[in-house]
């Protein structure tokens, strides 16, 4: 149990809160919201007991939207304003959508990604995703009752960077906190638990509404590696509709079908699909716009031949994707299936043959990125106790260093860095003498500390007298897989010891990192020279130290006029170092140098003779 | 049954109460509160209700209120220490479980 500390009268510390936090898989076709309750996962249903939200938004002229199913509803007769599949536009422009011209939108080439016209105004793909994160936030806080503290969102592996902070953005315009975003099929390995294996090549074979994945991941140590991503970005769920479509036009052979015919016997289709996954024939019953009823009987085997080359579209992905990562069927310790499409038998069997092994089936397919998502809202919320057999998928978000003489920051654990991991570094005192050691440890990316987070502080003591720079104090920065940071600081030669522990990027948002990333960028010029400032100004310190030792100790070596000349030199140093010329005292420097030479000659004489004196050769090793 | 402190546990307790200046004891006490129902309040005691129990123990007064007293029954705090960390623990013989963390618990 946890240690307490006596408070003040009437101070007590609230104990922690179960902190809310969700995993939510933003998918191409459908969306899920899933959260962590009494150590278990799962997924979060809306009011009428749905676990899926289509990923559908429709907009209307007042500004007002539906989301999901009401939206899914009116795709038929509302195509224009009802947007579908909104992820594939997620970060892209209009020329790196494909098949745009088969969208039935009114599209807007505009900057970095491509906008709809839709009759509520202009909407870029963010926006539209916003208004999906924004339902199942809603759903969330209703069903659990209190605001979330953050959530963790997947995203497929292959995402670049503009469509990852899309996604970011669109939760931040949905009032979510992004505690991280998650590759999906490391989110699928982790709801199967193949994170607590101890070492293995796993691979996720993820086929979506609208999209194909086929991810190769290798676990050791409890960090995933994405080791190879391939796949079909317009093979999914929905081409094997368009495959039972087709079909259906061709056995009824209707007059020129209009939008909204085609969408509803693209939703026949997909019914027709679905229902094939556990029966031998669907029936498909329709009646047109123009009064022409549609009646057929589809039977399994007929699907099956139909959309024979798309089942046989997944593998050739699947073997690029092998061989990218150089490794073979044989080396698969295991194949995870995710995205609904995978309850297709032609699929299961399919990748069955592929792999020499039966596919991990036990985990709804629809439901499994959602769920490994919960599980690491769950740890990065704070909610699993100290001590419990987790190790974090991840890596350190910002550098960790200790400052330096003049405010400077030393990096001693760089960014990205896979945890855990422990890193030393040996320091040395500035001062003759110097017993003990301020030690402030610091997180950013930015070279002076002021721009830095500051973590924490911590003293080493008991640092025997020496000349500067004669300690040897090894400063060891570890961080482990909790992400729990501790510093400690050992001297050399006594062996005295200190540390602190503390918990680095908590209390950090992500909005808070890109910031300071962006500033440690944009302020590299800055920093160079603020850098290169401060360390004249600490090379000024050492200097007027040492020369002050030196007068202290032998100044009767000098004549008056060579002792009033160093004197000026000296405070000549020390007013410029106060300003910010480094130009003026790298000069100071070099003429407080160039002054004090004969000074050391003849101290250095000095402390020879007094070496040799009275001493006899033969006495002296030499 | 009394509310007791282990000889380490007094030992640190009048530590901090000198070094704090003032106090004429340990206060122990039970909220409701935590994701487990209840938490423990664990302060220096400035002055003594005249409805609150008085334990002593190695010296340390243990002041507990009346509506705290009946989960407390029977308890010893603890002082240990946990890697870098130390502090209290309550040695509760009412607890029938706490959270994860141990910051909470019920009755």
């Amino acid at each position: 149990m946890a240690l307490l500390q006596i408070s003040e009268p009437g101070m007590s510390r609230e104990p922690h809160q179960h902190r809310l936090a969700v995993g939510i898989d933003l998918g191409t076709t459908n969306s899920l919201v899933a959260t962590v309750r009494s150590g278990i996962a799962v997924v979060l249903n809306d009011a009428e007991g749905h676990a899926l939200l289509p990923s559908v938004v429709r907009y209307f002229p007042n500004g007002t939207t539906a989301v999901g199913y009401p939206a899914q509803a009116e795709l038929v007769c509302d195509p224009r304003n009802t947007v579908v599949s909104v992820k594939r536009f997620m970060g892209r422009g209009l020329k790196d959508v494909a098949h745009a011209e088969n969208c039935p939108y009114d599209f807007l080439d505009s900057p970095g990604m491509v906008q709809l016209r839709t009759c509520a105004g202009v909407k870029s793909p963010v926006e539209i995703s916003a208004e999906i994160l924004r339902t199942l936030r809603a759903r969330a806080e209703t069903a659990l009752s209190g605001e979330l503290v953050g959530a963790v969102i997947t995203v497929p592996a292959y995402f670049d960077d503009a469509q990852r902070q899309a996604t970011k953005d669109a939760a931040r315009l949905a009032g979510l906190n992004v505690l991280r975003l998650l590759n999906e099929p490391t989110a699928a390995a982790i709801a199967y638990g193949l994170d607590n294996a101890s070492e293995g090549v796993y691979a996720v074979f993820d086929l979506g509404g609208g999209t194909f994945d086929i991810s190769i991941l290798r676990l050791s140590k409890g960090v995933f590696e994405v080791l190879a991503t391939n796949g079909d970005a317009s093979l999914g769920g929905d081409d094997f509709d368009h495959r039972v479509f087709c079909w259906i036009v061709e056995q009824a052979r209707p007059a020129p079908l209009s939008d909204e015919d085609t969408r509803l016997l693209l939703t026949e289709a997909r019914e027709a699909k679905e229902h094939l996954s556990s029966h031998n024939e669907a029936r498909i019953t329709a009646r047109l716009g123009t009064g022409e009823l549609i009646d057929n009987t589809l039977p399994l085997k007929t699907y099956a031949e139909v959309t024979r080359t798309l089942v046989q579209k997944t593998i050739a992905p699947v073997k690029k994707a092998l061989r990218d990562a150089g490794l073979t069927v044989d080396d698969v310790n295991g194949v995870v299936m995710v995205g609904g499409a995978t309850r297709m038998p032609q699929i299961q069997q399919a990748v069955a043959e592929f792999f020499k092994q039966a596919p991990l089936n036990n985990l709804d397919p629809d439901k499994v990125v959602a769920l490994g998502a919960a599980i690491q809202a769950d740890v990065l919320a704070g909610n699993r106790p100290a001590g419990d057999d987790w190790l974090l998928l991840d890596v350190i978000p910002l550098s960790l260093g200790l400052e330096t003489m003049g405010g400077l920051v030393e990096r001693v654990i760089p960014r990205n860095s896979t945890i855990p991991i422990a890193k030393a570094q040996e320091f040395t005192t500035f001062k003759d003498g110097q017993t003990a050691m301020a030690i402030h440890v610091v997180q950013g990316e930015r070279e002076l500390v002021s721009d830095c987070r500051s973590l924490a502080r911590f003293e080493l003591r008991g640092i025997p007298p020496m000349v500067a720079g004669a300690a040897r104090i090894r400063v060891t920065f570890q961080v482990d897989a909790d992400g729990l940071l501790s510093v400690s600081a050992r001297e050399a030669t006594t062996g005295v010891e200190a540390a602190v522990a503390v918990k680095p990027s908590y209390g950090l948002s992500d909005g808070e990192i890109t910031q300071m990333l962006q500033d440690s960028v944009s302020h590299s010029g800055d920093d160079a020279q603020a850098r290169a400032l401060n360390e004249q100004r600490v090379e000024a310190r050492r200097m007027e130290e040492a020369v002050t030792a030196a007068l202290a100790a032998d100044a009767d070596l000098l004549t008056p006029a060579e002792l009033a000349d160093i004197r000026a030199a000296l405070a000549a140093l020390v007013e410029v170092a106060s300003g910010s010329d480094r130009g003026a005292i790298t000069t100071a420097l070099e003429r407080v140098n160039k002054i004090t030479e004969p000074f050391a000659a003849r101290r250095m004489d000095r402390s020879i003779d007094q070496a040799f004196k009275g001493k006899k050769l033969e006495d002296m090793k030499i | 049954m009394p509310v007791t402190l282990t000889e380490k546990a007094a030992k640190h307790v009048s530590n901090f109460i000198a070094k704090r200046g003032k106090g004429v004891g340990l206060r122990l006490g039970v909220r409701t509160t935590g994701c487990s129902g209840m938490a423990y309040k664990l302060e220096f005691a400035d002055d003594v209700n005249p409805e609150d129990t008085l334990f002593e123990s190695h010296g340390v007064k243990v002041i507990v209120d009346p509506k705290s007293l009946p989960y407390l029954e029977g308890t010893e705090l603890d002082f240990a220490r946990e890697g870098l960390n130390e502090g209290f623990k309550f040695r509760n013989p009412n607890v029938k479980d706490e959270c994860g963390c141990g910051e909470s618990f019920n009755i």
